[in-house]
């Protein structure tokens, strides 16, 4: 079953063509790393897909239903940021940012459970804002998990993050997709951890130049040499 | 101190008027304050002061073109701060300035200052009517229960934009409340601390509470109950010492901040 269609999506900014005639088909069950160096459209891709840029051309869907007609998919879909901003001592704690996520006040029970398999249940009366970076990850991952969503999005959610954290992090990810066959997007720019963690690929520099399963990808050394200078180009180009 | 002076209705109005509007300026102040809004309460109260003039001039209750006025301030202002990309505190200084300028024309053409607007100007509690009394305890139920039933929504705008679109909340219109409510309550309390105070009633006790490190109800709790002492507190001390009411809150309100400082500083505030 497609979960989403992109078609033929342009988006032209004044100076720039951030994304160049894409078209992508998610299937359920399917978790996608997207990758590409900075620059190449990842975050563009992600808030046309999330309604938050809507200066777009080509057509995008979810389970059917063009975004442009209907936002009732949004409420299949959790979505953890790349890094979360607020202030600092915003006062609010665990358990209300996971609350906010929350559509009916009356699943208050499913808090605690999101909190536990999540490992971060006595941390719930704690302020998000005490919290180191892999700590308030995972709140965000309960706050996009708290109304069983059938899509997750995640942008590049291991910036700043211990390593410990970040193993944690992609377990539980695994776990999401493979038990719970939650359908995950996920965007990185940590390639073995595609490797190890996503079945699909999608390789992403303004335009789409690669998208298929990812042992394809990875076995393909041309592809993958091409994808590594792509990024050590615009990481010398970045300093 | 005599207890004789809970016995005048005058009193009575004052204390319930009074409590009303610290409970209203304390929970729309901690939404302001959080948007790091905090000055808006001030622009939308001086721009009252030419809603005000205004209602002396046309012979009007001057609190009624007041209400009018600075709603009208506030959302063309938020409206234009969008469309124009203004930064947050320069569109307040925008609407500050017109206000009092407004105001200040208005009343040279109507021959000059009169006692009635220092009244507004700093407030004058101990004067509210029967049906000032009924129409701040009616709008302070009306917007209360406004946000009770939009709690999450207003919240989960206010912590972070972005995400409350991508959950599907209507976020330029809770925007849009939040700046018409602020407008409702500014001229509300303007009656308790005057034009010049306001925005000390919606900072001073919600940066108090802040800083007790708690969630988000209880940090609510703790303002509104700040809020209330001081307005009660500050009532009845100015009206034995014989002082300006407006002065005497707003003193207690920062009293209760420098002791929340202090207690913060010697390390009694446990961090969770």
């Amino acid at each position: 079953m497609k979960i989403v269609e992109i078609n033929n999506l342009t988006v032209q900014y004044p100076d720039v063509k951030a994304l160049d005639d894409v078209s992508l088909v998610v299937n359920q069950g399917d978790f996608l790393g997207i990758i590409g160096p900075n620059g190449a459209g990842k975050s563009t891709l992600f808030a046309s897909m999330l309604g938050l840029n809507t200066k777009y051309k080509g057509k995008i869907k979810f389970f059917d239903k063009d975004i442009r007609k209907s936002k009732n998919y949004l409420k299949e879909l959790g979505y953890v940021p790349q890094k979360p901003i607020f202030e600092k001592n915003f006062p609010v704690t665990v358990t209300d940012v996971v609350r906010m996520g929350l559509r009916k006040e009356s699943d208050e029970n499913k808090i605690d459970e999101i909190l536990q398999q999540l490992w971060i249940h006595e941390l719930r009366n704690r302020r998000i804002g005490e919290l180191s970076g892999g700590q308030q990850q995972r709140v965000f991952i309960a706050k996009a998990l708290v109304n069983n969503p059938k899509i997750l999005i995640l942008d590049e959610p291991v910036t700043g993050i211990d390593q410990q954290s970040i193993d944690l992090f992609y377990s539980i990810l695994r776990e999401l997709n493979s038990k719970q066959k939650i359908t995950i997007i996920w965007s990185s720019h940590d390639l073995d951890a595609v490797n190890q963690l996503a079945n699909h690929v999608a390789c992403l520099n303004r335009t789409l130049f690669f998208h298929g399963e990812s042992e394809k990808f990875f076995s393909d050394d041309k592809l993958v040499k091409q994808y590594s200078e792509a990024s050590m180009q615009e990481h010398m180009h970045h300093h | 101190m005599s207890f004789e002076i809970l016995t005048f209705s005058f009193m009575h109005r004052a204390l319930i008027s009074g409590i009303a509007i610290a409970i209203l300026c304390s929970v729309v102040g901690l939404f302001l304050v959080l948007r790091r809004y905090s000055l808006f309460g001030d622009a939308i109260a001086h721009s009252s002061f030419g809603g005000i003039a205004l209602g002396l001039l046309a012979g009007v209750y001057p609190l009624w073109t007041a209400y009018g006025v600075s709603i009208a301030g506030a959302l063309i202002i938020t409206k234009i701060k969008d469309r124009y990309n203004i930064s947050g505190d320069a569109s307040i200084a925008v609407l500050l300035s017109s206000g009092i300028a407004v105001g200040l024309v208005i009343i040279g053409l109507s021959g000059g200052f009169t006692i009635d607007i220092f009244s507004f100007l700093f407030g004058s509690i101990l004067l509210v009517s029967v049906d000032d009394t009924i129409l701040i305890l009616s709008l302070t139920g009306i917007i209360l229960i406004v946000i009770l039933i939009l709690y999450r929504q207003i919240l989960y705008s206010t912590f972070n934009e972005e995400q409350a679109k991508v959950s599907g909340i209507p976020v330029e219109k809770i925007n849009y409340l939040i700046v018409f409510m602020a407008g409702i309550t500014v001229v509300t309390s303007i009656q308790l601390v005057g034009v010049l105070l306001i925005s000390a009633l919606f900072v001073i006790p919600n940066v108090t509470a802040i800083m007790y490190g708690k969630g988000f109800k209880q940090t609510a709790i703790i303002s509104m109950s700040f809020s209330i002492f001081s307005v009660i507190v500050g009532i009845l001390v100015s009206y034995v010492f014989d002082i300006t009411p407006a002065g005497t809150i707003v003193l207690m309100a920062i009293g209760l901040l420098a002791g929340t400082m202090g207690i913060k500083s010697a390390g009694l505030l446990s961090k969770n």
